[in-house]
């Protein structure tokens, strides 16, 4: 209020000053005259012919209204001058007109011939300035002319023109919403524009006026993406944000595959988290994720939408754009739409604009620490870069605190404990408190730290300010919570500290561990009690609410010593001002207090007070924050923002994609007729013509947009037909175990849903139908790995552990060996979910698979949803789940019932990083048990090593189980040969592998492939000329048919017309570099670079053939 | 979008405010004021205030909040960004940006940001579109103004806002034709109290002042164009041919712009100019501390580093520090604790320093913290990270320009924790 008539008093002292300024005038030198009189004379000013008193009469008018002043009852003296020749004085009149026009609505009419005479002018620029002015009148009587006027600019020849009929119309729906439906028309036709200095214009009135007409957009889509890069920056952010919620309503998720994982890795915060909260949610986790499993069942295994990667490849540049909020809008449609693999580059830009203005940094901060929690990886690298100034503001201090606290994990650790140490340092106390907070969330987020953040916040303790030392308390009692029983030393010394603190907080959290843990320090506790009941009723509220907590606590431990002192608090209780504290001591000694009245209770009055208490569970106050769209207001403040357009969640099935096909054959002759660019009236709305340059690229375009349309659908055949074909036999095997293997799972498990096991078995029937086989077997097997990934497996055939970098992975198996005591925790967890383990891990011995992959495997999945965004442009995306082959090392019949298959599952080989990793799948089709599955007498070529698979004790008839084995093939394709001993049989087998299976990925930029390829050239290329597959022209099926033949990760490469893809070996480590470059007419060369030539040669027939086929 | 737009200074004035749409009480300020006393520093005030029925989002740029008022969702950066473009304009068009030099202008500063924007949304941004449309005052033309009564409109129409190049204003002339670019590099970091560096990184813009007549189109190419790792343009330049040549290819605007901002890449090391030594001590128990600091060169490649500042935020309980400099002059502060030493150049064979003592309040206790130490400094004719342009060629146009490139090298965010 205070400030309010402050400025009030204000008003009037500028005023003062600004006649001071205009005293020199000659004209109006009456500078002690009254404001009435002051007004007279800029009248007369304004009714004077002379241009330049007219001018000054405006400007002084203007500084008026500039300083807030009120200027309205000049009005008819100004308006009058609206058809005034001098522009500057016109322009002047304009600024008035628009400010006071909805108070004077009736004078403000006289101006509205004048602006209707400018929309007829010839000029393409005062018509716009005319429609400009027009629709800025907030005047409802000449809506119905606002109405006309912007339906013929949006029909104007000028883009110019159209641009400023898109501005108006959110004018006039603010005016009057009920021309709503009449708008709408305009914006569609107006959508159709194919200028660059429309497009942004129009989609800010469409985001106004009718953001839920997404149907407006379809015909219009493409052109938008292509246009994009070339319209102004504004018009960019709009256009961006708008096209983010168009796709999250039109494309599938990307990331459908990784969603399981997610959950996963959801499962990560909690393993690290407390045990506590995976117990209470694991049954609701279990429910939901059976419901996902289930609507996965439906799925087809994803394909983007070439539709979606346009957009995805067009908004791409703009990272580099100058303007923060375009490279923001980007950011954010990249992580609400990339697959997980591509969302790293926006990581980049995001970093770049850290070094703008602290109100930029402020916002990008904000969202950079909510991606943190999804998507840590993304970021780990730039770790530095939120290293603290001292000069920096505080509250963006608190924001980066906040991004390293969620980057931190077991590597980086130490690194960020030894910043905070200085940060704790810092003379900014409210970000010292922050950084303790961030010391103690770091801790429970990572249990290898945690004594060490414990030791260094006692320590703090010491610390003479008292906000750091309250914070430290209020810290450590969080942190204490979690393991009481080790910790009764610092209990003791933080019992000390009740002297001295006075925080109110702190004070409360002493009281309340004290009370807590009063076993731990028996002879402490009856003590600090004396001391708060002296010093009871000068304390605060919680800190007495924790006296009389602390008080019953000890009452009903130690009653002997405080009985007395207790009645004493009590008693000062019920005689207190606050109602609370009356109240509670009231119910307290009604509960602990044994009286005649008192009723059950009071027997359980120790189990109610002493209960163990859940550790508490610090977490991000960003969690959560992405359901809404980042970058947005709503966001920042994590409130719903009025006019906030929901993100709506990705559809379950893909709507029509035809949609967005825009029919060209009717546009081509209308083009070249409109070519001539005559004519200004046109029949056909949704096809303006114009004569403007940008007219030229429209054929073109629209050329563009078919064959883009065109190569969407041959793509789609494409790979459904590939899926099909070449791998159908290998699927159909793979199936026909799947399936054997489902029901048997469904056997055991009563709990899984039964709607989901019928229509699993129908299309298990429709499987064995040969027609209808590709699209459901499909579904089957994604249904299948997602089950494997939900359950963990390591070897599971799920593609996007394949993209996983060797270094990730032993940095995981690192962290896995050093984390034994998260052993049972897991163990637990496995048994719950057996049902979905049974096809890796035999279920009647479930020690078979040593504990130290188990646990790695988990690990594996768990930080999947972090790794994976490390490796940008991964095939994690485009690699088939059918990519995996199976091969037949045992057959039915030769094996007397007993059917062993392999495959090679791409996943590094834990125990021994040289070696490959072959997973074996053992049915026993035979009507007896099957006993001690073993391997013996393994015949190798020199320099060959096999790990042999754990023994399976039994495998009862009719079940299948599976093992891991290890071989090192020394980068060579001779065939690994042993026995396969039952209890009863042995039978000799040989396990040969195809040269694209002794290579493991390697991740790297395109930079490094150059370089990499240019020190292969010579001997070590081999290059190869093939016409590729009618169905393999594209490159997507390229991606697909090069990943299945070797297991190699593509590289990101500029150029769409050709592929890269890299691997080492698994033994030698050497390059393996491939190169698919794509000609006309499905001609393409292929390059192979290796170090070991013969590797290269095999590779080159293996990848022409499937090339080729 | 945008709805009104208010001007407050230091002192907390509404010294101006413009509507968009229908006019907003300036009564919503009540609640920048209470979040502007909730923050103990000017930079603290958050930037987006939710109020009631608006939203309140602001910047500071030389003391003068720029407060926007939003009624419904926007993207926040989306404002931010548009401020500060309005900030840059008024210094463009004003030299510089202050309370006095908007009030004087205060038409000027109306008829632009009229032209900015339209019904709250950016419409015409670019300077030299603006430019067009507004002529930037000057004290000639003021003069010429208050005698021939005539205006600083333009009287041509915005032809600018129709052309394919937005950015270059058509029929430009010039006698002497010249372009000149400089390469300025910033070097950040963090060097921890042992001297090593904890972090450092380079960033670099090329600004560039062209006045070429007539519509050039210009190409720059760079030697080792691979030390760019993350680049944003100004939009004049051509991604396309960057992406496949990495070579710069314009039209460039006319007069000043930034042509380019870069990140140097963080694998190549960063050569780190100048070392600190200090020594700052506070003993228990007595009230006076010791403050001891000498700078050096290191990797400056022959080159003489000039301008040297240091700053440094002494802890709250110093009272006064006596200090010896033994080059440059040393200012200390003692309301804001701020120590600066205006040190000047470097030199190799005689280190410059600062020693002496600091007095601590009676009966204070020893500070817990350390206070750290902010260094500026310039070296020129040099960029750190070693880029170098190749060469520049023009097209389109006959004449031969004149062409100069400069480099220079400072400190940005350049830190020394002790």
């Amino acid at each position: 209020m205070s400030a309010s008539s402050a400025f009030n008093d204000d008003k009037g002292g500028s005023s003062s000053v600004g006649e001071a300024e205009y005293a020199y005038d000659p004209v109006s030198g009456k500078i002690f005259s009254s404001d009435y009189n002051r007004h007279d004379d800029l009248k007369e000013m304004l009714d004077s012919n002379k241009d330049s008193l007219k001018l000054e009469a405006m400007k002084r008018i203007v500084a008026m209204i500039a300083r807030g002043k009120n200027a309205s009852d000049l009005f008819p003296a100004v308006v009058k001058n609206v058809a005034c020749k001098n522009i500057e004085v016109k322009k002047l009149v304009y600024v008035y007109l628009v400010r006071y026009a909805e108070e004077q609505q009736d004078l403000a009419l006289l101006s509205i011939s004048t602006f209707q005479r400018g929309l007829k002018d010839p000029n393409q620029l005062i018509r716009a300035s005319a429609l400009r002015v027009l629709s800025s009148i907030r005047v409802t009587i000449i809506v119905p002319i606002m109405m006309l006027a912007i339906k013929e600019a949006a029909s104007d020849m000028s883009p110019y023109v159209r641009k400023t009929a898109a501005h108006a119309i959110p004018k006039l729906y603010s005016l009057d919403p009920e021309q709503k439906d009449q708008l709408i028309e305009v914006i569609e036709k107006l959508l159709a524009d194919k200028t660059t200095l429309v497009a942004g214009s129009v989609v800010m009135a469409f985001e106004e006026v009718c953001p839920e007409r997404i149907d407006l957009i379809h015909k219009n889509y493409r052109k938008l993406c292509n246009l994009l890069i070339d319209v102004e920056e504004w018009g960019q952010v709009v256009i961006i944000n708008m096209l983010t919620r168009y796709a999250r309503t039109q494309f599938l998720n990307p990331n459908i595959n990784e969603s399981l994982l997610e959950e996963g890795s959801g499962g990560d915060k909690t393993f690290y988290g407390s045990d506590e909260d995976e117990d209470e949610d694991d049954d609701e986790k279990e429910k939901e994720k059976k419901a996902e499993a289930a609507a996965m069942a439906k799925r087809k295994p994803y394909v983007m939408d070439p539709d979606h990667r346009l957009l995805l490849r067009n908004t791409k540049p703009l990272l580099q754009s100058r303007n923060a909020a375009v490279v923001m809008a980007v950011a954010q449609l990249y992580f609400h739409l990339a697959p997980k693999a591509e969302v790293g580059v926006i990581a980049k830009a995001l970093v770049r604009l850290l070094r703008s203005h602290s109100e930029v940094q402020f916002v990008v901060l904000q969202n950079v620490a909510t991606m943190t929690i999804k998507r840590r990886g993304m970021f780990e690298p730039y770790l530095k870069s939120f290293y603290i100034r001292s000069t920096d503001p505080t509250q963006i201090k608190v924001l980066k605190l906040e991004v390293l606290t969620n980057l931190a994990n077991e590597t980086n650790i130490s690194t960020i404990l030894r910043e905070f140490q200085t940060y704790i340092k810092s003379m900014d106390k409210d970000f010292v408190a922050a950084t303790i907070q961030a010391i103690g969330r770091c801790a429970t987020n990572i249990g290898e730290v945690r004594d060490t953040c414990l030791n260094g916040l006692v320590q703090l303790l010491s610390n003479r300010d008292e906000l750091v030392v309250a914070e430290s308390v209020v810290v450590i009692k969080k942190l204490l919570q979690m393991q009481p029983e080790k910790h009764s030393d610092i209990i003791k010394h933080m019992a000390k500290l009740t002297d001295n603190i006075q925080v109110p907080m702190a004070r409360a959290s002493i009281l309340w561990l004290i009370g807590e843990y009063c076993e731990h320090v028996p002879k402490i506790a009856p003590d600090v009690l004396r001391k708060m009941a002296k010093s009871f009723t000068n304390e605060e509220d919680i800190v007495k609410l924790q006296i009389i907590n602390l008080a019953a606590k000890l009452y009903l431990t130690n009653s002997k010593q405080t009985k007395l002192l207790t009645q004493y608090v009590l008693n000062l209780a019920k005689y207190d001002q606050n109602y609370d504290i009356r109240d509670r001591a009231r119910f307290i000694r009604q509960l602990i207090v044994p009286t005649e009245k008192s009723g059950a209770l009071s027997k359980y009055a120790k189990k109610l007070f002493l209960a163990l208490k859940p550790a508490p569970v610090l977490e991000s106050p960003f969690k959560d924050r992405d359901h809404f769209q980042l970058g947005s207001l709503s966001h920042l403040l994590n409130a719903k923002a009025g006019g906030y357009q929901e993100l709506p969640d990705w559809p379950e099935a893909a709507p029509d994609p035809s949609v967005r096909n825009v029919e060209v054959k009717e546009s081509v002759p209308e083009w070249t007729k409109c070519s001539s660019r005559e004519k200004r009236k046109e029949k056909k709305v949704e096809k303006p013509f114009y004569s403007d340059s940008e007219g030229e690229s429209g054929p073109t375009e629209s050329a563009d947009s078919e064959s883009d349309s065109a190569t969407a659908s041959d793509s789609r055949s494409g790979s459904e037909e590939s899926g099909s074909g070449s791998e159908s036999e290998s699927e159909e095997d793979s199936e026909s175990e799947e399936e054997e293997e489902e029901k048997k799972s469904k056997k055991k498990e009563l709990k899984k849903p039964v709607q989901e096991s019928e229509s699993e078995q129908s299309s298990e029937e429709e499987d064995r139908k040969p027609e209808k086989k590709s699209k459901q077997q499909k579904s089957d097997s994604e249904s299948e790995s997602d089950e494997d990934e939900e359950s963990e497996s390591e070897s599971s055939p799920s593609e996007s552990e394949d993209s996983e970098s060797e270094a990730e992975v032993k940095k995981k198996k690192k962290v896995a060996e050093s984390k034994p005591p998260s052993k049972p925790v897991k163990k637990e967890k496995k048994e719950m979910s057996l049902l979905d383990l049974d096809d890796f891990e035999p279920a009647p011995s479930p020690q078979v698979t040593p504990v130290n992959t188990l646990l790695s495997n988990s690990l594996v999945t768990d930080l999947e949803g972090l790794s994976l965004s490390d490796s940008v442009l991964s095939p994690a995306t485009i690699a088939p789940s059918s990519a995996l082959k199976n091969y037949e090392l045992l057959h039915r019949i030769t094996g007397e019932g007993l059917t062993v298959e392999y495959c090679f599952s791409r996943q590094p080989f834990s125990p021994d990083a040289n070696m490959v990793a072959v997973q074996l799948q053992f049915t026993n089709n035979s009507s007896s048990d099957t006993k001690s599955l073993h391997m013996e007498d393994v015949k190798l070529q020199s320099g060959m090593r096999v790990k042999e698979f754990p023994e399976i004790e039994l495998l009862p008839a009719g079940e299948t189980a599976s093992a891991v084995m290890g071989i090192d093939f020394c980068d060579s394709t001779q065939a690994a040969n042993f026995q396969l001993c039952t209890h009863t049989k042995k039978f000799f087998v040989s396990i040969q592998p195809p040269v694209g299976e002794l290579m493991r990925t390697v991740f790297l930029t395109e930079n490094e492939f150059k370089k990499e390829q240019g020190q292969l050239m010579g001997m070590n290329e081999i290059t190869e000329k093939l016409t590729l597959d009618a169905r393999c022209r594209n490159e997507h099926a390229i991606v697909q048919r090069v990943t299945a033949a070797a297991n190699l990760s593509r590289v990101p490469c500029g150029s769409d017309k050709e592929c890269r893809f890299a691997g080492r070996t698994v033994t030698s480590s050497s390059l393996v570099l491939v190169t698919v470059a794509t000609r006309e007419e499905g001609a393409a060369q292929l390059t192979v670079n290796c170090e070991k030539m013969v590797i290269g040669t095999m590779l080159v027939k293996d990848i022409l053939l499937a090339l080729t086929q | 979008m945008i709805h009104s737009l208010f001007l407050i200074n230091a002192s907390g004035d509404i010294f101006l405010e413009k509507h968009w749409k229908s006019v907003v009480s300036r009564s919503v300020c009540d609640y920048f004021f209470e979040a502007q006393e909730r923050a103990t520093e000017p930079e603290n005030v958050p930037p987006v205030i939710s109020t009631p029925h608006h939203y309140l989002i602001s910047v500071l740029r030389h003391r003068i909040y720029f407060v926007a008022v939003i009624q419904s969702e926007v993207p926040p950066l989306f404002v931010i960004e548009f401020l500060h473009r309005v900030v840059d304009t008024f210094q463009d068009y004003f030299g510089v940006c202050t309370e006095a030099a908007i009030k004087d202008n205060v038409v000027v500063v109306y008829e632009l940001l009229e032209e900015m924007l339209d019904n709250g949304f950016p419409l015409a941004t670019e300077s030299n579109i603006l430019k067009e449309l507004i002529k930037p005052p000057t004290i000639l033309r003021t003069m010429v103004n208050t005698i021939t009564g005539s205006t600083n409109v333009g009287e041509q129409l915005p032809t600018g806002q129709l052309s394919v190049v937005p950015w270059r204003r058509t029929g430009v002339k010039y006698t002497n034709n010249e372009a000149y670019f400089d390469v300025v590099e910033e070097i950040d970091a963090i060097i921890d109290k042992s001297g090593s560096t904890i972090t450092a990184e380079i960033q670099g813009v090329i600004d560039a002042c062209v006045k070429l007549t007539g519509m050039p189109d210009l190409t720059l190419s760079f030697m080792n164009p691979r030390l760019l790792d993350d680049v944003s343009f100004h939009p004049c330049v051509r991604f396309k041919r960057w992406e496949a040549e990495r070579i710069l290819s314009f039209i460039p605007p006319d007069g000043n712009f930034r042509l380019l901002s870069y990140h140097v890449s963080s694998q190549n090391l960063v050569a780190i100019p100048v070392y600190v030594k200090h020594n700052i001590t506070f003993r228990e128990g007595s009230s006076q501390g010791r403050f001891d600091l000498t700078l050096g060169p290191k990797q400056t490649m022959g080159k003489a580093v000039e301008s040297v500042l240091v700053s440094s935020q002494l802890p709250r309980g110093v009272l006064n520090a006596n200090l010896n400099p033994s080059q440059g002059t040393y200012t200390f502060d003692p309301v804001t604790k701020l120590l600066t030493w205006d040190v000047g150049k470097i030199n190799p064979q005689k280190l410059p320093s600062l020693k002496g003592t600091m007095n601590l309040q009676a009966g204070a206790s020893k500070p817990d913290e350390n206070p750290t130490i902010n260094i500026q400094f310039k070296i020129q004719q040099m960029a750190i990270s070693g880029l170098k342009v190749n060469r520049l060629d023009m097209y389109g146009e006959k004449y031969k320009p004149f062409k100069g490139i400069k480099y220079m090298t400072k400190a940005g965010k350049f830190q020394v924790r002790t």
